[in-house]
């Protein structure tokens, strides 16, 4: 029940915010804010409440509800909370806090409306992470693209409209080639079983044949590979990663793409193991790719959100590779860089979004030597640019570091390459720190007054990041623990 | 059978008699006392009465009056749809033609006389019953498009796109009867015999050709490629009232029809008219949506989504062949039903801020609408959410039955080019979304009809909380359907 509330309130919260901007220009933020931080204490109340094992089929669930909802079709309102559902859940919540704080000051249009999107869009994904009936996970999933199109479509950049379009069209279709491969399991259950459902424990039991299974694996593979992204269907992301205002980035980078990850390791690969294991080579050959092709795109842009989102590209290729390598460490290793890469791509969008804010351009060619101007933003920049490129210490690199060690046991040759995507991500990491903040300081076309540090507000949303970065490189097995639980039984295969 | 007609048929006929009744008071109405508001007035209430009636003769179906007519609770049903339709649209044409300066009374007439052939239409088993609706639906339909608006600035060309529909269609209409009275020949029978057992003398071609004469005359009327070349022209020239009935009545009742005749004669089991159909269909979800993407127009962009609609819903008659049967039946009534809300939405948003002296049917005039009036904006961004199909809405819903419909019957190139459209649809929706979005440049506001315009928003409200109350709890509607779908 508290888990309806969370989704409810991040729904009613949005409404409020829209309604109270004809109160008070300011108001809109706080509600979110205040939205925000009760969802968060809800989830401590929702999993401190009752343990894990509560109801449900295979004792990992902390929260487990189940309500008729369109009995035609056997389909359920149903929502689950486990390890693995809870840490994304964790992982939104506190990203729409820190979006919030990235819109406080940079949002000054219809912001009402600004922050009712933000908080539609993080109801959506909330959902998303914990919806176990097929056609309310559809349902979800679609819920997040409209608020999130609105966002890039109203307080985007210069290109907004191509972005924002192309982000929306590249996730609709593929959504409904999803929506195909529901319907088309749905109806294999119908045939098998004489009654439709959707339901993520009925539909495991579902046998399809070799040929039906390749193909409806791969009518979910082309949704979540549209939404991590993988190359070949990366393409709408570094639009609208350039194009969208700071806090919509954020939203974009450190949640939206998880939910990809997420589907794949929840969905995906449990429902059509075999069909899985026969696409794997494939699928790890696209994620070594991505992480190599995007590695070398991103540095030759001039544009920094350009480059920061194609070495999220590359970020997700590791994850990708994790997940179809399918064995524990591979997949605590996905796990690991979705939060720790959550955590380091959002605070860079911050920080390239705060450049933007202040000197109202993107270019890094306008840019250099900022070092002695802005120390405190240069240093918060050296350590997320540091976390990215996966020094040990930090979450990035256990993250990694697991996704290759349990690739290695399955493909030598992919891991290998994909290792090399660890060099090139120095090499653009650092890169983007020489050309920004050392160096020759260029005189840009921006007057030098506007090109102020980091003010206090700030500084406290990125300590916080950064203690997340260093406790999940530290001390990730606090982590590792919640996600093994789900990892071991999603492994060991569903009840059928 | 009776040659006779008792007292006991004429009980389930009430809805068809009473709305003749209207039109019949409506007509004295006009040649006694011209009051555009009674005349409205008298149209509406006596819809109401006949859509009270209706709903009380539920209990006395399903039974066959006359060889003609079948009432049954899938006729009913349809018959309350196109009844709502009727009284709807003349909620709306009141703040449209309220400042016209001439006979206005009349589009009341042709607007009831209509409904009565779109009832007939929908409760008809026999190919004459079917030839009379369909004739007094077009008929009344002519006079609709050309109504005489008298002014430059409204609908363009009226009369051209009256010329245009009055003769495209009796051409398809002969061609249609061309096949009818092919089968005739064979069957002898003029009621939806079934083909397949009718065991035809001159062999499985000379059926099948038969039915590709109906189909294309029926196609005609539904405006599916390659028949859809009126489509565009007839919805920009007409008023917009009558742009709204042709749109929703027009291909609803020919649907219903269609899909009865399918099902009573058993089209589906000739493989030629299954490939001719999915043709159609493959043609239909491409050819509208690619169109629409040159238009500036909105309502020619709606005729051609209209189009990629009627496609999408070939797709589910093509379904209801074999096992998936009841599956197709229920998914065509239902999003025969969502397509009625959202384009009545669509249309309605348009009447609205339109009089018969002012169109706006440009998709630049609601530049900025998010800004100037948010209310309407936001409406019209539910209404085209719903016609790109996105869940919350009631288009989702029905998309979902038809890829479910689909699935059923192995569709697999048809989906692939279902979900190919509506990934081209969702482009243009989501630019006059866009549009609306943008910052209001300096645009001529919307001239309002003050409060004769209360009864539309009303409707536009009760067709906003429809589409959204059944995009996320559909499971009554859902029921409903299924139990009327299962009488065919």
């Amino acid at each position: 029940m508290t888990l309806v509330m969370i989704i409810i309130l991040l729904f009613a919260g949005g409404l409020v915010a829209w309604l109270s901007e004809y109160a008070n220009a300011g108001m809109p933020r706080k509600v979110t804010m205040l939205t925000l931080a009760v969802c968060l204490l809800l989830v401590f109340v929702m999993v401190s409440g009752a343990g894990p094992g509560v109801a449900a089929v295979d004792g990992s669930w902390f929260v487990y509800l189940k309500a008729e909802w369109m009995p035609r079709f056997g389909i359920y309102f149903q929502l689950g909370v486990d390890g693995l559902s809870l840490l994304m859940v964790l992982l939104t919540l506190f990203l729409g806090v820190m979006a919030t704080g990235a819109a406080w000051s940079e949002i000054t249009e219809r912001a009402g409306f600004f922050y009712f999107n933000l908080l539609w869009t993080l109801a959506g994904v909330v959902g998303v992470f914990t919806a176990l009936d097929l056609l309310l996970f559809f349902f979800f999933w679609e819920i997040m693209l409209i608020p999130m199109y609105l966002i890039i479509a109203i307080w985007g950049h210069e290109n907004k409209n191509y972005a924002a379009m192309k982000f929306f069209i590249f996730t609709q279709v593929s959504g409904l080639l999803m929506l195909i491969a529901i319907l088309v399991l749905a109806y294999f259950h119908y045939l098998q079983f004489g009654v439709y459902s959707f339901d993520y424990f009925e539909l495991s039991r579902v046998r399809l044949g070799n040929q039906p299974e390749m193909w409806v694996m791969l009518g979910f593979f082309f949704a979540f590979a549209t939404k991590l992204p993988s190359v070949p269907f990366h393409s709408w992301l570094p639009d609208a990663h350039s194009q969208a205002p700071t806090a919509g980035s954020v939203i974009l980078a450190g949640v939206l793409l998880k939910t990809g990850a997420y589907g794949l390791i929840r969905f995906t690969l449990p429902l059509f193991p075999d069909a899985s294991a026969a696409f794997a080579p494939v699928a790890m050959s696209l994620a070594a790719i991505s992480i190599i092709y995007c590695a070398k795109v991103a540095f030759a842009q001039t544009d920094i959100k350009r480059l920061i989102a194609y070495t999220s590209v590359s970020h997700m290729g590791f994850v990708t590779l994790g997940v179809f390598a399918w064995n524990i460490q591979a997949l605590q290793g996905a796990v690991m860089t979705m939060l720790a890469h959550g955590l380091s791509a959002a605070a860079l969008f911050m920080l390239a979004g705060g450049l933007q804010h202040r000197i109202h351009t993107r270019n890094m060619d306008e840019m250099g030597g900022f070092w002695a101007k802005v120390p405190r933003m240069a240093v918060v920049a050296l350590f997320f640019s540091v976390a990215a490129l996966g020094m040990p210490g930090l979450g990035n690199f256990v993250g990694e570091f697991l996704a290759l060690l349990g690739a290695f046991r399955v493909n030598v040759a992919l891991t290998v390459i994909s290792a090399i995507g660890l060099v090139l991500a120095s090499v653009y990491s650092l890169w983007v720190l020489q050309r920004v903040f050392q160096g020759k300081f260029t005189d840009g076309q921006y007057s030098i007054d506007t090109l102020t540090d980091l003010g206090r507000r700030e500084m406290v949303f990125y300590g916080v990041m950064m203690a997340g970065l260093v406790w999940m490189g530290l001390y990730p097995q606090s982590f590792l623990n919640l996600s093994a639980m789900t990892l071991d039984t999603l492994l060991t295969g569903l009840p059928r | 059978m009776n040659d006779t007609i008792t007292a006991a048929d004429l009980l389930p006929l009430l809805p068809l008699i009473v709305t003749t009744g209207v039109a019949v008071l409506v007509m004295l109405l006009v040649a006694m006392r011209r009051n555009h508001t009674l005349t409205c007035a008298s149209t509406i209430t006596g819809l109401g009465i006949a859509l009270i009636i209706t709903v009380l003769t539920i209990e006395y179906a399903p039974q066959q009056v006359t060889p003609l007519l079948i009432i049954d609770q899938f006729s009913l049903f349809f018959t309350v749809v196109v009844l709502i339709i009727a009284a709807f649209i003349a909620v709306f044409s009141y703040p449209y033609l309220y400042r016209l300066h001439d006979e206005v009374e009349e589009f009341y007439l042709l607007l009831t006389v209509a409904t009565v052939g779109a009832i007939v239409m929908v409760s008809s088993n026999h190919f004459i019953s079917a030839f009379l609706g369909i004739e007094t639906l077009s008929i009344a339909l002519y006079a609709m498009v050309a109504y005489p608006l008298h002014s430059k600035d409204a609908a363009k060309f009226p009369l051209e796109a009256g010329i245009k529909y009055l003769v495209l269609s009796a051409v398809a209409t002969a061609v249609m009867l061309f096949g009818i009275a092919l089968l005739y020949s064979q069957t002898g029978s003029l009621t939806f015999v079934n083909l397949v057992q009718a065991n035809i003398e001159a062999g499985v071609g000379f059926t099948t050709l038969a039915l590709l004469l109906i189909i294309a005359g029926i196609a005609f009327k539904l405006s599916l490629v390659p028949f859809h070349i009126w489509t565009p022209d007839v919805y920009e020239g007409a008023p917009l009232p009558a742009t709204a009935f042709l749109a929703t009545t027009g291909k609803a009742a020919m649907f219903v029809l269609l899909l009865r005749f399918v099902v009573d004669s058993d089209a589906l089991s000739f493989p030629a008219v299954v490939t001719a159909l999915s043709l159609i269909a493959a043609a239909s979800m491409l050819g509208g949506n690619i169109l629409a993407l040159l238009q500036s127009n909105l309502k020619r962009i709606l005729a051609y989504s209209s189009i990629a609609h009627m496609g999408y819903l070939f797709v589910a008659l093509i379904a209801v062949s074999g096992a998936g049967a009841g599956l197709g039946i229920e998914a065509v009534s239902f999003y025969l039903l969502a397509y009625i809300v959202m384009s009545l939405g669509a249309f309605g948003i348009s009447m609205v801020v339109s009089s018969s002296e002012k169109e706006m049917d440009f998709v630049s005039d609601y530049e900025g609408l998010f800004w100037r009036e948010p209310w309407l904006a936001l409406l019209f961004t539910a209404m085209l959410l719903s016609l790109a199909g996105i869940p919350l809405t009631i288009g989702f819903m029905g998309k979902f039955y038809l890829v479910l419909a689909g699935v059923s019957g192995s569709l697999w190139m048809l989906l692939t080019l279902l979900v190919v459209g509506s990934g081209i649809g969702v482009y243009y929706y989501l630019r006059i979304i866009y549009r609306m979005l943008m910052p209001a440049t300096d645009i001529t506001p919307f001239k309002e009809a003050g409060w004769a315009s209360i009864g539309s928003y009303a409707v536009l409200a009760f067709l906003l909380a429809i589409l959204l109350i059944l995009g996320v709890y559909p499971a009554a509607v859902m029921g409903l359907i299924e139990s009327v779908s299962n009488i065919l």
